[in-house]
């Protein structure tokens, strides 16, 4: 009723609105609790925005709402006068700037609501104002009024106070006054500040994204025009521009953001590099599929060069459109599959002046620890599987 | 097919070209499959599809207004029967595993040819599953025990057992259902079973990385 706080509470809780609220004006009476809760949760807890729909309290809600206010304050003064901490006459004063100040946040909150609505900025005006009329100034009016009230009978009633004290006491009371009043105003403006700094971020980002896509994509469309004819040619550009746009939306090997092992060190990454070298090369397309990952080492490095290899052994011999390259890190091994469904060959009849296979590919792993398995059938086309242990973590967990 | 009654299918996709790519290349390669409808946001598909009730829908994940799941969100509790096939450009986990889990029957990429969409189709129509080779990697890595994952809730839904393994790998090699089939010494039926049980846990286990891609999307 006051600020919603109430309601909003009962609805994230999924209560009664009726029993939250006296909940609060019972906890109001354990030495003002309650307010102070409500005060908190009222500043502190985000509000919705006004896309929800405004809720209209009948009037019985509305009275229900009042008297369990009214009760609450009620208890609060009188508990605290009965227990003797504090006099009535501090208890009642304070009650009332307490009324101010709910009446000014109110107010200010009321304000909030039709800035969202014409999206107007203004300063402290607008903060507790904002376009509200002549009715919002009276109640914000009646608010202050109200808490200087308090303050002013707290004040004089104190009474025993010389002249500087109470001039002291009197400048004291009005800052916390002025501060208390004042805070909605304070809240948005560290709200606004956190917004336009985000907001701005975001528009750098976005542009630095733009230019660096619309330049690369625009110099493709052009080579693409140049050459219409070349349907190899093209099929290469395209390849390579939507792999430098996936690279920038998912992140270097496509996967988009993912724990483990970061950096340009990751094997998923060298393995989603060498593919779309061969890519570029051969004008095919390679799709990489990485399963698990792992840093980068001496021996995956190796592993890395001869998939390499037998990838582009593939590419040129194969006569196959499409290559997968399968890459799975294990506790022990790293294995890769590179598998064409092209031609195929046997293997005894390849002639011995072409080291691909056997230098690039079975040297190299025979040197790092792996092994080499070739499986080909003529006219289904060739699997190569290489398989590296890991040294470093291979070690550790032995089984 | 056994019966030689086409397969309806509905386009859903921003990109009328891409539609009216997909719709000549589907008339002119195959009978087996008939466009029935197409729509080109979330608000004309619910509508149309609704409408049209079709056999399996191919459905574009990233729409303006809500995209694929939210087609799925909406239409799979009134019509259980249609089928969804995510088609998507994209081929980042979160988007797979978001559309998957809203529950889609399957996944492949734009860049797959005519024919290999057309098997998709039938594929999908009889009520199996299919995985794209990247799909099947993100669902190894999900379901793969690593050190200091969750622990497991469900055995059931949250382990793969070592043959769905087989069968997911060699998916993500490359192979096709018939050479799985061939490789593994099971018959065509076998594999469609075990990718079918895969498609069921992923959609329905808990594991964290599941659910976390799910949630990058806002789903589930």
């Amino acid at each position: 009723m006051v600020g919603g706080v109430a309601s909003g509470l009962a609805d994230h809780l999924g209560a009664n609105v009726l029993w939250v609220r006296a909940a609060f004006a019972l906890l109001a009476a354990c030495a003002g609790a309650g307010l102070l809760a409500y005060a908190m949760l009222w500043v502190f807890v985000p509000q919705e925005s006004l896309t929800a729909q405004e809720h209209r309290p009948s009037p019985k809600e509305r009275q229900q709402a009042f008297g369990l206010i009214a009760v609450g304050i009620s208890l609060a003064v009188a508990l605290g006068t009965l227990s003797g901490a504090v006099s009535t006459w501090v208890a009642v004063p304070v009650g009332v700037a307490l009324v101010g100040t709910a009446v000014v946040w109110r107010e200010a909150d009321a304000a909030q609501r039709r800035r969202w609505v014409d999206g107007a900025r203004s300063g402290m005006s607008g903060a507790l104002l904002g376009g509200g009329g002549r009715s919002a100034i009276l109640r914000v009016l009646t608010g202050a009024l109200l808490v200087a009230a308090g303050i002013a009978v707290v004040l004089l009633r104190s009474g025993t106070m010389g002249q500087l004290q109470l001039a002291l006491a009197a400048v004291v009371a009005t800052l916390v006054g002025v501060a208390v009043l004042t805070v909605p105003w304070w809240l948005r403006l560290v709200r606004d500040l956190g917004d336009e700094r985000r907001a701005r971020i975001r528009t750098e980002e976005r542009a630095e994204i733009a230019a660096h896509l619309h330049d690369s994509v625009l110099q493709t469309l052009a080579l693409i025009q140049k050459q219409p004819d070349v349907s190899r040619e093209v099929l290469r550009l395209a390849r390579g521009q939507e792999r430098q746009l996936r690279g920038w939306l998912y992140g270097p090997d496509g996967y988009g953001a993912r724990d483990g092992v970061p950096g340009p060190t990751a094997l998923s990454q060298a393995v989603a590099e060498i593919c779309g070298e061969i890519e570029d090369r051969f004008a095919i397309v390679v799709r990489p599929v990485v399963v698990g990952d792992s840093p980068m080492d001496k021996d995956l490095a190796a592993l890395v060069q001869a998939t390499r290899e037998a990838a582009v052994n593939a590419a040129k011999h194969s006569g196959a459109a499409e290559i997968s390259v399968y890459a799975e890190v294990e506790a022990e091994n790293v294995t890769v599959f590179v598998r064409d469904r092209g031609k195929g060959f046997d293997e005894d009849e390849v002639s011995p002046d072409r080291h691909g296979l056997a230098d690039s590919i079975r040297g190299r792993m025979d040197r790092h620890g792996g092994t080499v398995r070739l499986r080909t059938t003529i006219g289904e086309g060739t699997e190569v599987q290489l398989t590296m242990p890991r040294t470093a973590v291979g070690a550790r967990s032995g089984s | 097919m056994a019966d030689n009654k086409p397969v309806r299918v509905y386009l859903v996709d921003d990109h009328a070209l891409f539609r009216a790519g997909v719709r000549a290349e589907l008339d002119a390669l195959t009978d087996d499959v008939e466009v029935v409808g197409e729509a080109g946001s979330v608000a004309e598909a619910v509508v149309g599809i609704g409408h049209a009730k079709p056999d399996v829908v191919l459905l574009d994940v990233h729409m303006p207004d809500g995209g694929g799941a939210e087609v799925l969100r909406r239409l799979r509790p009134d019509l259980p029967d249609v089928v969804f096939l995510a088609l998507s450009v994209s081929d980042a986990a979160e988007d797979v595993i978001a559309v998957i889990r809203a529950g889609a029957r399957g996944y492949v990429t734009k860049t797959i040819s005519s024919r290999e969409l057309v098997t998709a189709i039938a594929r999908v129509a009889v009520g199996d599953a299919v995985f794209s080779p990247r799909l099947a990697g993100f669902v190894l890595d999900a379901f793969a025990d690593r050190p200091g994952a969750a622990p497991i809730s469900d055995p059931d839904l949250d382990l793969l057992t070592p043959r769905e393994r087989d069968v997911l790998r060699l998916l993500a090699r490359g192979y096709a259902y018939k050479e799985i089939a061939s490789e593994l010494f099971i018959s065509v039926k076998t594999v469609e079973t075990h990718v079918s049980s895969v498609l069921r846990k992923t959609q329905l286990s808990n594991r964290y990385e599941l659910s976390r891609w799910a949630t990058d999307r806002r789903l589930v």
